[in-house]
């Protein structure tokens, strides 16, 4: 066993990046992820890896420091919550078009406006289809627990790295505050000069090498015709993610006649409703999306001859249960649960829903 | 009598016309053309040379550097 | 000797006292003829080509009319956002703190949409050169009210000239920013004539001389023209930016520390 402590989860999010080698991190406070930053300006990780941790006086600076550290080939991010993520939708799409690695966290609290520092699931939408403008997507992992908190740093980065392309980690408070015992990554030195030269060199703007190409970092391509071309390549690069890194997690699924599919604190909520579902002898399973995109799809419509129903659980007014109707193509019911602005369904009330819009049916 | 002696070389087909090499010459050296190049613009051209001191201030303001200048002494 | 062959004899290698340095890229430039834009890039190329710094130097260009200032020059560039360069600029130096940053922005780019990022970035001292061209005017987009857009001047959004009392008054960047500890170096220049254009060359020199000695942010405005927004030809607008931008922007450094 590595180190194994009891931490928050927002802490942790801070721990890992140092560990995995960030050499950036560029934050505005807000509530429920402050801690985060406070985290990383407590462990100074600036005397003890290099890593440069700044306050920005907004989101929209924060993550146009990512785009200018992303462009020089090094592992940035910074993180927020629903509102400054909001803000940081410039930078993001920015990111997504000049082809940019980065590491973007939120966690998420309930809205819309400034809504309420409780935690929430509504900016699914927002991760999954877009939130900027502009036909590109995020990487988006849900993490389910403080240990995956700390897992999802690292692949973040490995993922945004492999695809060039920014990964978000959308979590909510529920997590982030939540204290639960966790293995902390083992130390990765941060990359060298002569590693950023070989893993990015064809792309980051560190300086002109002599007698090599310059590098420019842009979204910008005025002719149409290229644009387009771009655009397919994003795309290609978008059915790639989905061909190859689908993340999901099912629970007592071998047997199920209904499912619920969960993201993130809804799926912990859900994996206790599995339970006592269960005991009422309902047999439900649950699917869980780890990857929000690329969407767990065909792992849901291979379920489809199996169950009788299936219940989108999330603290939401319904975002994610749209692209579970869209993977079941009306095959079997698909039903919406949700509390929100801020409230936690119990496991007894996602049962009782269960059984009224699924089961009754 | 100058000290100096200079020439220019306007890469013509660059030249936008703007005519801030021509303002900018001390000695009053540069002309628009009354032809045109390729792109439509009047072309900067030397239309008094005897009178270039190659100072360089033609080239200093052009905003599309396609002014070369040279100097000698004169002989 | 005939004027020609004479022309012939100084013209050659030994001679040659003025060309474009490889620094600057052979493409065309998209500016309009006369634009600001094209003297400030060549000036820039050519401190970095005395420098020796083409390896070393990161370029930001903005969201105006120098949006493509990447085509022109022969260095690693990074496209910003519109009025966030000072931000990536920021990243850019504190990650790779031996090179040369620079960013390069419009005055609707810098003292409108950009505001915040232009002001911590000097107000935390980043050690990078910012280069300021203040046209009085949104070039890029057709000629609309800039922050520093001078009271009665007409733009396609102050068509009856702009009036202060509704629409605030022309910004001073330079004096604004030079109030703030972080800045070392403030300093407002022009391009209209070779010798303001050898004075520009020293002001950015000296930018990236401060660079290299860690001493933090200089800010060097340029105060330019635009023909095309203002609708006068080129000669026409510096007389205009002599008689009308000067008084108001009067040139010089305003900080050197
Ligand atoms: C977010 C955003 N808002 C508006 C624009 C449109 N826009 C492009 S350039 C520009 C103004 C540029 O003016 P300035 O910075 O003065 O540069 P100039 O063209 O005069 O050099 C505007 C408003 C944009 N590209 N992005
Ligand atoms: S300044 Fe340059 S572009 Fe303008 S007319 Fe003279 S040579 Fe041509
Ligand atoms: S070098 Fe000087 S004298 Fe000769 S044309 Fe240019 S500005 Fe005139
Ligand atoms: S519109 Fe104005 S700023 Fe833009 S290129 Fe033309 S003259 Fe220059
Ligand atoms: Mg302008």
């Amino acid at each position: 066993m590595g180190d194994v402590r009891l931490m928050k989860g927002n802490e942790v999010i801070a721990e890992a990046a140092i560990r995995c080698g960030c050499d950036g991190y560029f934050g505005y406070p807000i509530t429920p992820q402050s801690e985060i930053m406070e985290t990383l300006m407590i462990r100074k990780p600036e005397d003890e890896t290099g890593m440069v941790v700044l306050q920005a006086e907004s989101e929209v600076a924060a993550i146009n420091m990512v785009y200018g550290g992303a462009s020089c080939g090094k592992k940035v991010m910074t993180s927020s919550s629903s509102p400054g993520i909001s803000l940081k939708a410039e930078g993001i799409t920015y990111l997504a078009g000049a082809e940019l690695p980065a590491l973007i966290v939120n966690i998420v609290r309930g809205g819309p406006g400034l809504g309420t520092i409780q935690p929430a699931q509504s900016d699914y939408f927002q991760a999954v289809k877009g939130g900027g403008h502009g036909d590109y997507k995020l990487i988006v992992l849900a993490p389910a627990s403080v240990q995956e908190m700390n897992d999802f740093v690292d692949l973040g980065f490995e993922l945004s790295f492999k695809y060039l392309n920014p990964a978000m980690i959308l979590s909510d408070g529920v997590i982030g505050q939540m204290m639960e015992k966790v293995e902390l990554s083992d130390y990765k030195p941060r990359w060298t000069d002569e590693e950023i030269e070989k893993i990015s060199g064809s792309w980051a703007t560190n300086g002109k090498k002599a007698g090599g190409e310059r590098n420019i970092s842009t979204s910008l391509d005025l002719d149409s015709a290229k644009q387009e071309v771009f655009n397919h390549k994003l795309q290609a690069k978008y059915r790639a993610m989905e061909e190859n890194d689908v993340r999901f997690e099912k629970i007592a699924c071998d047997d199920a006649d209904y499912l619920f599919v969960a993201y993130g604190s809804s799926a912990r909520i859900c994996q206790k409703s599995v339970e006592l579902a269960r005991e009422k002898g309902i047999k439900v399973g649950l699917l869980r999306p780890i990857t929000l995109f690329p969407y767990p799809t065909k792992q849901i419509q291979e379920m489809l001859g199996q169950v009788k129903g299936i219940l989108s659980v999330e603290m939401s007014a319904g975002q994610m249960v749209e692209d579970v109707r869209l993977a079941v193509e009306g095959k079997v019911p698909v039903e919406h649960f949700g509390r929100y602005g801020g409230i936690i369904p119990t496991p007894e009330e996602v049962v009782e829903a269960l059984e009224e819009k699924i089961l009754g049916k | 009598m100058a000290k100096f002696k200079g020439a220019i070389v306007v890469d013509t087909e660059k030249c936008k016309g703007c005519g801030l090499c021509v303002v900018s010459c001390p000695t009053a050296v540069i002309e628009l053309a009354r032809g045109v190049n390729g792109k439509g613009y009047h072309y900067a051209h030397m239309a008094n040379p005897d009178a270039c001191i190659g100072c360089s201030s033609c080239g200093l303001v052009c905003p599309d550097t396609v002014i070369t200048v040279y100097r000698a002494k004169a002989s | 000797m005939t004027a020609t062959t004479e022309i012939n004899n100084i013209i050659s290698e030994e001679n040659l006292v003025y060309k474009k340095t490889d620094v600057l890229l052979d493409n065309e430039m998209h500016y309009c003829p006369g634009c600001t834009h094209g003297v400030i890039h060549k000036v820039i190329a050519e401190v970095i080509e005395e420098m020796d710094i083409q390896d070393k130097t990161i370029g930001v260009s903005p969201v105006g009319c120098s949006v493509l200032a990447y085509n022109y020059l022969d260095i690693d560039w990074q496209q910003a956002a519109h009025g966030r360069a000072p931000a990536l600029a920021t990243a850019t130096s504190r990650l790779m703190p031996d090179k040369y940053v620079f960013t390069y922005q419009g005055d609707g780019d810098l003292a409108s949409i950009g505001c915040a990022e232009i002001m911590h970035a000097c107000n935390r001292g980043e050690n990078i050169v910012v280069v300021f061209v203040n046209n009085a005017i949104y070039g890029m987009t057709g000629g609309q009210m800039a922050p520093t857009t001078l009271e009665g001047q007409v733009t396609a959004t102050s068509p009856y000239g702009r009036d202060c009392a509704t629409t605030g008054f022309p910004m001073k960047m330079s004096e604004m920013v030079s109030l703030l500890p972080g800045t070392r170096f403030v300093t407002r220049q022009s391009a209209e004539t070779a010798g303001a254009v050898r004075k520009l060359k020293k002001a950015i020199r000296k930018g990236f001389e401060n660079t290299r000695e860690k001493k933090g942010l200089s800010f060097i405005e340029i105060v330019g023209t635009c023909s095309s927004g203002w609708k006068l030809s080129p000669t026409q607008s510096n007389e205009w930016m002599k008689e009308n931008m000067f008084p108001y922007y009067p040139l010089g450094t305003l900080k050197d520390e």
